[in-house]
């Protein structure tokens, strides 16, 4: 079923489900209106013919499509919402976490603490706001969907968790989930003191041997900011995202070139667009943007000195 | 050495009038440079490659005099064919003023013109008129090579009405 599809036997059900009782004259016209996608022309065509040919078309998508609809929505649409709700109430717990300690650990600008608490609530607004738009679409059956067989990736995530936690420190993983947004990938959080510690680990452990880093991107969150190195094992495929999570008005995130010299360019790139530090990078300076720009342009915050002429 | 008018023969009068042209010096450089508009290469982006077509057999930019240059110290014209950056716009100033008197500018494509798709963007400058005089917005994303000769043909007509007249089209 394509995508397109699925997308007009949604509408055609909202239409459908609205007037069950109508006659069926009036459920002939009322999807053709709701198409936008449809020419105008065509429903003029379709009105003046004769009942013969012309008129059959806009009656032909719904034998079809009808019937599939329910299943289709039973299957996958609860669950869709259900997922990205779990992680999102997960992030918008975790960076309390930090601001909690930092308020423990000295005198804060409250000013900050503001800022921050006022950036997860847009966010836990806005992600609210999309469950609700999704739960919309989905009518009232939200059943809990059936437990999930564990990811083929779970042991590697379970292992790589015990090693960091009696190798590096017990404390060093914060977070630890399967990612299945992304292939399964094993997502682990750990902490910036204890990174470089973890990537020595996980580069030389014989178990892990993650010898080759295949990507490392920065994430403004707003309310905190993120850096993950995505680092694979080539011989056994192993692969792991390894998130580190830092303050976003002093980020800085211990650099991974010693351990990975790949991380060179990329480390720069995310001091470039994100102003995140990389203390023991040994050439930190910007690398796509001019070396006199002011700012971090991928930062949420970045306002553009010409917006638009 | 005289030349007595009154003494030319009927036959030779006629030979005259079909060899001698009485025309001012401006508007003879304005017919010359016309002719003659040797670009400065300069794609940038998507738009450089229907450049590239528009001076490619089919289209043959060499039949209007048009041949490009490698250096801007012999080009009259520069074809600005893409996406000019921030980083960018110093590097293009420079090569402008490399470039000997007179000389010309053809913005090709809605991103030389006005920053195109991109004119949200923190890096890209919104058109670059902003950095050099323009002489010749072509729109189009990117133009096809018909309109880049048709934005030629205007440079043209350009220089030779303001060699006529001694006028100028647009400030600079």
């Amino acid at each position: 079923m394509s995508e397109e599809n699925k997308r007009e036997a949604g509408r055609q059900e909202e239409t459908a489900a609205a007037e069950q009782q109508s006659p069926p004259a009036a459920e002939q016209t009322e999807p053709a209106a709701a198409e936008q996608r449809e020419p105008a022309n065509t429903q003029e065509v379709s009105g003046t013919e004769p009942a013969g040919a012309g008129a059959e078309h806009p009656n032909q998508p719904q034998p079809d499509t009808m019937p599939e609809h329910p299943d289709a929505s039973a299957s996958d649409k609860p669950a869709e919402p259900a997922e990205p709700a779990a992680p999102a109430a997960a992030n918008a717990d975790a960076p309390s976490a930090p601001a909690g300690e930092a308020a423990g650990a000295g005198a804060v600008d409250p000013e900050r603490e503001a800022k921050i608490k006022a950036a997860q609530e847009a966010r836990a607004k806005r992600l609210a706001a999309k469950a609700a738009a999704g739960g919309e679409a989905a009518p009232g059956d939200a059943e809990p969907a059936e437990p999930k067989p564990p990811s083929p990736k779970q042991p590697w995530l379970d292992e790589a968790v015990e090693l960091l936690k009696s190798e590096v420190h017990p404390e060093a993983v914060e977070e630890a989930v399967i990612n299945e947004l992304a292939g399964d990938m094993p997502t682990i959080t750990v902490k910036a003191e204890h990174w470089r510690a973890a990537a020595e680990l996980l580069k030389s452990h014989e178990k892990l041997g993650c010898n080759y880093l295949r990507n490392v991107t920065g994430v403004d969150y707003e309310a905190h900011m993120e850096v993950v190195y995505f680092v694979i094992n080539l011989e056994t495929k192993r692969e792991y995202a390894i998130k580190i999570r830092t303050d976003r008005e002093q980020p800085s995130v211990p650099s991974a070139v010693p351990v990975w010299p790949s991380a060179d360019w990329p480390e720069r790139e995310i001091y470039d667009l994100l102003g995140v530090d990389f203390p023991g990078h040994p050439d930190l300076r910007r690398i796509m943007m001019p070396d006199d720009w002011v700012g971090h342009p991928l930062r949420k915050d970045y306002v553009p000195l010409d917006p638009e002429v | 050495m005289g030349f007595d008018l009154e003494q030319v023969r009927p036959e030779e009068h006629e030979e005259l009038k079909r060899n001698v042209l009485v025309t001012s010096l401006e508007q003879l450089k304005g017919w010359a440079r016309s002719h003659s508009m040797w670009p400065l290469t300069f794609g940038l982006a998507c738009c450089a490659i229907e450049m590239m077509g528009t001076g490619g057999a089919h289209y043959d930019l060499d039949r209007f005099g048009v041949f490009f240059r490698p250096s801007p110290r012999q080009a009259d014209v520069m074809i600005v064919a893409g996406t000019v950056t921030k980083k960018m716009a110093p590097l293009l100033r420079r090569l402008y003023e490399q470039m000997p008197e007179p000389k010309w500018v053809i913005a090709m494509g809605s991103c030389a013109t006005a920053g195109g798709p991109y004119v949200r963007s923190y890096s890209v400058v919104k058109g670059v008129d902003q950095i050099v005089p323009v002489d010749v917005y072509i729109p189009g994303c990117p133009p096809n090579p018909a309109a880049l000769i048709y934005g030629i043909n205007k440079l043209q007509e350009k220089i030779r009405y303001e060699a006529k007249t001694g006028k100028q089209v647009t400030n600079r």
